[in-house]
């Protein structure tokens, strides 16, 4: 059958590449690997909060049946890197490191892995590691913000760089909020929230060669995992392979490299075989981040005419004592809307937890919490519309950085938003829509994120059979990297997309950033496109020497077309890639470097979203049912309006959850979680969530990259959850600051 | 893990023999609570009896009132049709626990023996005196937004998980169980018990007994029912609070009999029956609801966290009556 090459790849709302063999069972995640002489191990945690580990009896594990090694840091090998004083490079937003497992008796969190059991089966590792005592001498610990934040302090990175985006924010005068004719000034809390993906934390290490370590490992970033465990254990880099071919899910808690990680590194050196290491459910709330519990202040004043005058937002964030996890809870204060006076305050309170890090959306999914909620406050106060409110205080520019927007069509993103979620039937006073018991209520909130884009690598070759293959080591955790570069790919060669091939998830192939911060198709796409258009002039340049049509040819003109090369589609031109691939095969094959331009320089990049919503609250139960959301993006140049769609639909029920449910609650006094399971920690089902809807403005920023894009997983969820609290207060009245938004908050 | 026995008997005596000769034998149905409590070392039995080959099946007419067997499955019940005409507040409750899966391996002689979800239970690192008598209770002074409101002692404030069984003691049910010394008949409102000092024992079952049905007598109660269930989110959650209310209502919207339990509220499901007699006699109406609601509420007590249910409490009920009544 002849396949018909679309000109319009872009755009197209292409099915997942990987799609069937995601839900066949095909495709292969960490723990799924069999390698000949696997063993697993389960990892022992600590059941107190702060101290000693005084002794720790490990006969009755070490006698257990398939037991093959009980690790502790009594008998851990030494790890070369954990000794390497100072403050890891590595870890460019923290200050400290991560924990360096098994190198000391100090108890720094509840739940620290304390042992490692390693045996035949995982069966029989989880039987062992039960029977691991330990003995401590406990030391008094603080597991609360509120109780700590007297003693919140600027991070290190804020005090080493007045610069720094941690650091405390001016512009106008300090505090100005205060003296404004319209003012209000509100706390906020979010609890701590787990980004619990389906797929829990694993992963395979193999050393193939007492130098040389293969990972099979979930995570983000397969070079950020070689660069660390490189590093730990002192191997050139290239010794170090990481393989993360299919990431169920990660929403950033991948993004970091984990002391399990390392635990089964060192027992794949113990037992001498590979290690597999899986963590249970419970042991995702304790040792592989979490979205901080952070306390917020917002103060805001405004005219009568609902012109904002003054913001001051200030926040503590909960990080660990080992490491200082930093997040832009306060970005969005500082360039969303136009006022003249904006004071920002970051603090950290170190806890005896373990560290955070970034959960989808992450320190601006927070700060915008506190941001549109008062926003909404202040139009209250000001009998105003919200969306009039935020119109009157649009800014055409960045406030912050005095630069003009790359793009902005956030206005647009209004209009669309709410005419589909019928805006027009939100009446201003509260408590006015019912329905029998339930109240009902129509509420927005804006996100925002910065459109990031690094430096990539892809490799590009035509193959024998007329394919081509190309190559990157980023990783794809669901948003459906693979599926979109096809796209890139297949419309920048003029070839079908079935003939294309795009490999990612090895840190051999070449090199890409983690895929975090909404960056992989602001940077990996212009780096398939590049790539892409120099594999056609390799090839123009090849057929050159046989056909004069192509030595005058530009690179975009050529088109790989059925088996043939053209220049322009034209018949008479056709080569043959048999007559191409005479060439030895590195002829073929091109591998291509992109990277941002100074734009970023004279433009200000984001992302923008808005999201409405539209609640029924039970006047008697308080139980909260989002019956419409509705969120609108500029993200740019839209690769597949199927999966961008499904990434926002994604965000929009975790901001559904952030809203009225997720809270991973400890009990201070033990400073162990409570809540340890998905029976006590809630996500959303789908009975929680409407049929969201999803619209793109769809306009390209020319300035980002040549596609176009901007990005879209964070936007997707910041702001949802002030969405609904404000509608819940438009139903009912009443001001819930304190996340999540629960029955018993309602009634 | 665990090294265990697993029997699987085709006779009710040799079932009942095995437990009660071994105290460290447990039955097993359906599995959806032993096995989560097994792998996470809460309950280590060393041997399983597997009672799922026994005859305990069925659905049947007996005695004026539906015999369910032990071992009907939850979405057996909630689907049957006998159940829906006579019993619809039992096929409301049943509906509104757990999801679909778990109802299509969950039986009914399991659901009533679910053990609670405190965390404190959950978590062995943590004290509780019902996982572990004479370690002291977690949740008295800890986080206890789920706990109980009546009948806890200061050993135990746990509450009791199930949905069904909270329509069961509000329709009279009894329970039929055969054990080492017989059969005998237990009210379902005697079924399970309050902590006071040994709230280790969940229910009056005596070592070795079986429940072999759950018996539910005919009543009027056929059309104003309601099972009002209130939980953090829309599906698959333990309750926060919930209430099972049924009326019998005359031509005149007087109220000629009426049946009321909460969920969530104590260690066993809460019969309401002083609210219940309230309601009797008196107009269908709101104003009558929130004075049985007040009546329903006497005696309970909160702690740090949970304060909330003594207003969901009286919300749930009157939303409950209204919905009963208005069906």
């Amino acid at each position: 059958m002849k396949e018909q090459a679309q000109d319009k790849q872009i755009g197209a709302p292409m099915n997942r590449v990987d799609g069937r063999l995601k839900v066949t069972g095909a495709a292969k995640y960490s723990a799924e690997y069999e390698i000949p002489g696997i063993t697993y191990a389960v990892l022992v945690g600590s059941t107190i909060t702060k101290g000693r580990l005084t002794s720790i009896d490990t006969r009755a594990a070490e006698r257990a049946p398939g037991v093959l090694a009980v690790i502790t840091h009594f008998n851990s090998p030494k790890v070369p890197g954990f000794d390497t004083a100072g403050k890891d490079p590595s870890q460019p937003a923290t200050v400290g490191g991560p924990l360096k497992i098994f190198k000391d008796d100090l108890i720094r969190f509840n739940d620290q892995p304390i042992a490692l059991v390693v045996a035949d089966s995982w069966e029989r590792a989880r039987f062992a590691a039960r029977l691991v005592k330990a003995q401590y001498a406990k030391e008094k610990h603080q597991t609360n913000l509120e109780a700590n934040a007297a003693q919140a302090f600027l991070p290190t990175s804020a005090k080493k760089n007045p610069k720094s985006p941690m650091a405390d924010y001016q512009r106008g005068q300090v505090d100005a909020y205060k003296t404004g004719a319209i003012k209000l000034e509100s706390e906020y809390v979010i609890p701590t929230e787990v980004h619990h993906p389906m797929e829990l934390q694993s992963i395979t290490a193999h050393w193939e060669a007492p130098d040389r370590l293969t990972l099979y490992d979930k995570t983000q970033g397969t070079l950020a995992t070689r660069r660390d465990f490189a590093r730990e254990w002192n191997l050139p880099e290239e010794n170090v392979k990481v393989i993360a071919t299919f990431v169920g899910g990660a929403f950033g808690n991948a993004l970091h490299s984990w002391p399990h990680e390392s635990a089964a590194i060192i027992a794949a050196k113990v037992v001498n075989r590979p290690v597999k290491l899986m963590l249970t459910r419970e042991q995702m709330f304790t040792m592989v981040g979490y979205r901080p519990y952070t306390w917020q202040k917002l103060g805001m004043s405004a005219t009568p005419d609902g012109k904002i005058t003054a913001i001051t937002h200030e926040s503590i964030g909960q990080t660990s004592t080992y490491e200082e996890f930093t997040e832009s809870t306060l970005a969005q204060t500082r360039m969303m809307y136009q006022s003249p006076n904006v004071t920002t305050r970051y603090r950290l309170a170190a806890l005896d937890i373990g560290s955070p890090i970034w959960m989808r959306g992450p320190g601006e999914a927070t700060g915008a919490f506190a941001l549109e909620s008062a926003m909404d406050e202040m139009a209250h106060l000001l009998n105003l519309d919200p969306l009039e409110f935020r119109l009157r205080n649009y800014t055409d520019q960045d406030p912050e950085k005095n630069k003009p927007w790359s793009t902005k069509f956030l206005k647009e993103c209004y209009q669309l938003g709410a005419e589909r979620v019928g805006w027009n039937k939100r009446q201003l006073k509260p408590g006015s829509l019912r329905d029998g018991d339930w109240l009902i209520g129509y509420g927005m909130g804006v996100g925002t994120f910065g459109a990031h884009r690094g430096a990539a690598t892809v490799g590009a070759q035509l193959l024998p059979n007329g394919t081509v293959l190309l190559q990157c080591a980023t990783t794809d955790i669901g948003p459906g990297t693979g599926t979109v570069m096809t796209q890139i790919a297949a419309e920048t060669l003029g070839l079908s997309p079935q003939k294309i091939t795009f490999d990612l998830g090895k840190s051999s192939y070449p090199k890409a950033g983690t895929q975090g911060g909404s960056s992989t198709v602001n940077s990996v796409g212009p780096a398939v496109q590049e790539a892409c258009l120099a594999l056609k002039d390799k090839l123009r340049g090849i057929a050159a020497s046989s056909n004069a049509a192509f030595a005058s040819a530009k690179k975009e003109d050529v088109t790989l077309t059925d088996g043939y090369l053209t220049v322009g589609g034209n018949a008479a031109t056709r080569v043959a890639y048999a007559d191409l691939l005479r060439q030895p095969e590195a002829a073929t094959a091109v591998t291509v470097e992109a990277k941002p331009g100074p734009e970023g320089q004279k433009y200000s990049m984001y992302s923008f979203s808005v999201h409405f919503a539209e609640v029924r609250v039970h006047q008697l139960t308080g139980e909260v049912r989002v019956s419409k959301l509705v969120s609108c993006a500029d993200a740019g140049t839209i690769v597949n309006e199927k999966t961008a769609g499904n990434q926002m639909k994604g965000g929009a029920v975790g901001g559904i959850g952030m809203a009225l449910m997720e809270h991973a609650t400890i009990d201070d006094r033990f400073g162990r979680y409570v809540t340890k399971d998905f029976a006590d920690y809630h996500v959303p089902v789908h009975a929680d969530s409407p049929d969201v809807q999803v619209a793109f403005v769809n306009q390209p920023d020319p300035h980002v990259n040549a596609l176009g894009t901007k990005g879209i997983g964070e936007i997707a969820i910041i702001g949802v959850a002030p969405a609904i609290a404000n509608a819940i207060f438009n139903a009912t009245g009443k001001r819930i600051r304190e996340l999540p938004i629960t029955p018993d908050k309602l009634i | 893990m665990n090294q265990f026995q697993y029997v699987r008997p085709t006779k009710r005596q040799a079932a009942i023999d095995a437990v009660a000769k071994d105290t460290t034998a447990k039955f097993i149905a359906g599995g959806t609570n032993l096995v989560d409590l097994m792998k996470r070392g809460i309950m280590t039995p060393q041997k399983l009896v597997d009672i799922n080959r026994l005859p305990l099946t069925k659905i049947e007419r007996e005695n004026n009132g539906l015999r369910i067997g032990a071992l009907a499955l939850n979405s057996t019940v909630a689907d049957d049709k006998q159940v829906r005409e006579k019993q619809p507040l039992l096929s409301l409750a049943l509906n509104a626990g757990a999801s679909a899966q778990l109802r299509n391996m969950a039986t009914v002689g399991g659901n009533m023996l679910q053990r609670t979800r405190c965390s404190y239970f959950y978590d062995l690192a943590m004290p509780c005196n019902k996982r572990e008598p004479g370690t002291g209770c977690g949740a008295l002074e800890g986080v206890n937004r789920m706990h109980a409101i009546f009948g806890f002692s200061d050993k135990c404030i746990a509450v009791h998980p199930s949905d069904m069984s909270v329509a069961l003691v509000a329709l009279d049910a009894t329970v039929q169980v055969s054990g080492p010394r017989g059969n005998r008949s237990i009210p379902f409102a005697d079924f399970h018990r309050l902590p006071g000092d040994t709230p280790e024992k969940d229910t009056n079952l005596e070592p070795g007994e079986l429940i072999t049905a759950v018996v539910v007598p005919d009543g009027p109660f056929t059309k104003h029912v309601h099972y009002q269930k209130v939980r953090e989110r829309a599906s698959y959650a333990f309750a926060l609070l919930s209430v099972a209310a049924a009326l019998d209502i005359d031509g005149n919207n007087t109220i000629k009999a009426a049946r009321l339990a909460m969920g969530g509220v104590a260690h066993k499901p809460w019969r309401l029956t002083a609210a219940e007699q309230a309601l009797v006699g008196k107009p269908a109406t709101e104003d009558t609801f929130r004075q049985a609601a007040i009546v329903a509420m006497q005696g309970a007590k909160a702690f740090k966290y949970n304060a909330y249910k003594l207003k969901l409490g009286p919300n749930t009920i009157v939303q409950a009556l209204k919905t009963a009544a208005a069906a």
